[in-house]
């Protein structure tokens, strides 16, 4: 099978999952960028046939909301909150710098292993916590220098393990 | 993750936690719809997400609607910057929220609520599916609740992915829908023609989780917490410079100066309320109420110490409604962007007459034709800050 025709069989899968009908648009882009870290062109035209929405529609979906992208990403994508209530706290510059530091990267950017993609967000909602940086699904609260350095050497562990548990198989 | 890992702080007693969801479900079951409408409204409950319309009358609309099927949504896509109330609500009462769900269902006619839940939160998604399991086991949801064969309801929970317009009810059901999240116009409203063209409620996490304890406890409990004209306590999201941030219950009518002593910000230069789409109270103000006719409020406080820049905070909210405006309308798409650039030049080179009444055009005209509340409250906190802290300004001392 080549890709085209693997996306085409993971999309009917999600179809089964969620319907046929317009309502499941979001849940299927939603699974579909989860699974790849982003929702590619293929993915698109493979979603727009299944569920009958014309393509333009199904680009506009996927281009609006900030949770998805086109374009390849990390596997964790993390999200800092640049929002006032986090903004303003002693620990939030320290904390970006070791972002920067860490990952090689500025905001907008994947590192070079695929691991990581860097983003900011808006308000997160750990408003009485922050800094605070959600990264894929988790929320990390309190940041701090010295505590992203230890956050992302655990998610950088936890990508290498699971590199080489597939290259085992 | 354990939502409880980040549970953050609770600086009083919340009513919520003296309330058993299921005596408010048994209620609801019990009772004929009409009536719960008519005790959500004589409660005086009005919508804890910020517009503050007034719940029963919301399903008394809903209710009075003929089309079929009709729907029942929760909006927890608490987007609001300095909002946090939902998420500890979510975390510590999610039951109180389904069962508000089930009983605003059974008071409009509706079978089925959807929970939109913002992506920012995923990590409580586990949570809430478990919580939903827990309540069909009990009956609490699903076919013929306690024993009621009229009584039939249950709850799907659907993701946002990004959008803080989503979190206006309009957008949100064209997120729904699987579409971009651009407000729609009203009329219709959704009570009327919501989600798929269904008569719809959409209601606040709170606003949901304060139905079953009004339901138990009486609307004559609720309305002695507050005020003749505001009934009811709210919970409020503080954060910034102060010793205690966190989650606080007050009545209506409470001022603005007790809560900044009780959250050790007494020596506070400026407050905002109600987020970034709020307005920035200085000093002078901090004995005016929180309560609809005075300090409206979606619950959100954020304190700004004395050593704040306040037009520093202005460009932090006016990039954010830059960057969240959804593009559709020109004063808001266009509007935000150009006064976010007004806001970095004016901190570099100070604000002359001419262009003091430009900036001022400019925020009146996106609050007057902007098509949804986005970009018509925009410019609130910017015109707040201009109003009091002009001083501040290049040039201005």
């Amino acid at each position: 099978m080549d890709a085209q025709q693997t996306l085409r069989t993971e999309v009917e899968q999600l179809v089964r999952v969620h319907g046929r009908g317009r309502t499941a648009l979001m849940p299927i882009l939603q699974d579909l960028n989860r699974a790849h870290s982003y929702i590619s062109e293929d993915a698109m035209l493979a979603v727009s046939d299944a569920l009958n929405v014309p393509r333009a529609e199904v680009y506009g979906v996927a281009t609006f909301y900030s949770y998805f992208s086109v374009k390849p990403r990390g596997v964790y994508v993390i999200r800092v909150c640049r929002t006032i209530s986090c903004a303003k706290q002693p620990d939030y510059h320290p904390a970006i710098a070791a972002l920067f530091d860490e990952l090689g990267i500025g905001f907008g950017e994947t590192s070079s292993d695929g691991i990581f993609s860097l983003e900011q967000t808006n308000c997160a909602g750990m408003c009485d916590q922050g800094p605070a940086m959600v990264v894929n699904d988790d929320a990390h609260i309190h940041l701090t220098e010295a505590s992203v350095r230890t956050i992302l050497n655990d998610y950088r562990h936890k990508a290498q393990a699971a590199q080489s548990a597939k290259k085992a198989q | 993750m354990d939502p409880k890992s980040v549970r953050g702080f609770v600086g009083n007693k919340l009513s919520f936690s003296e309330v058993a969801p299921k005596d408010g479900i048994r209620m609801a079951a019990e009772m004929a719809p009409e009536d719960v409408v008519a005790i959500i409204g004589a409660s005086g409950l009005r919508g804890r997400g910020g517009a503050g319309f007034p719940t029963g009358k919301k399903w008394e609309f809903a209710r009075s609607q003929e089309g079929t099927p009709k729907y029942t949504i929760c909006n927890a896509d608490e987007g609001e910057p300095g909002t946090f109330k939902d998420r500890l609500i979510l975390t510590d009462f999610p039951e109180l929220v389904f069962a508000g769900m089930a009983i605003a269902g059974r008071a409009v006619g509706a079978e089925f609520g959807i929970l939109y839940l913002r992506a920012e939160y995923g990590w409580l998604r586990e949570h809430l599916e478990a919580t939903l399991e827990r309540c069909r086991a009990a009956n609490h949801l699903g076919k013929a609740i306690l024993g009621n064969k009229d009584f039939n309801f249950d709850i799907a929970i659907r993701m946002g992915s990004g959008a803080y317009i989503c979190g206006e009810e309009t957008a949100l059901l064209e997120s729904l829908e699987g579409r971009r999240g651009d407000a729609r116009n009203r009329i219709p409203f959704p009570v009327q023609a919501g989600y798929l063209g269904k008569p719809t409620t959409v209601n606040n996490v709170e606003t949901l989780a304060w139905v079953p304890c009004i339901l138990v406890k009486g609307p004559s409990w609720f309305a002695a917490m507050g005020t003749r004209k505001a009934p009811g306590a709210w919970l409020f999201s503080v954060s910034g410079d102060c010793k205690r941030p966190g989650i606080y219950e007050y009545p209506f009518g409470t001022s603005l100066r007790q809560i900044l002593g009780d959250v050790g910000a007494e020596n506070a230069k400026a407050v905002q309320v109600g987020g970034a789409s709020g307005t920035c109270v200085p000093p002078a103000q901090f004995d005016r109420t929180l309560s609809p006719g005075d300090l409206a409020t979606g619950g959100s406080i954020i304190v700004f110490g004395p050593g704040q820049d306040m037009f520093a905070v202005a460009e932090n909210f006016q990039h954010f409604f830059a960057d969240e405006s959804c593009g559709q309308c020109i004063p808001c798409r266009v509007g935000n962007q150009r006064l976010l650039e007004a806001i970095g030049r004016m901190r570099k080179d100070g604000l002359d007459t001419d262009g003091e009444r430009n900036v001022r055009q400019l925020a009146q005209t996106m609050t007057v034709a902007s098509k949804c509340g986005l970009g018509q409250m925009s410019a609130r906190a910017f015109l707040a800050i201009l109003n009091n802290f002009s001083g501040e300004l290049p040039g201005r001392a």
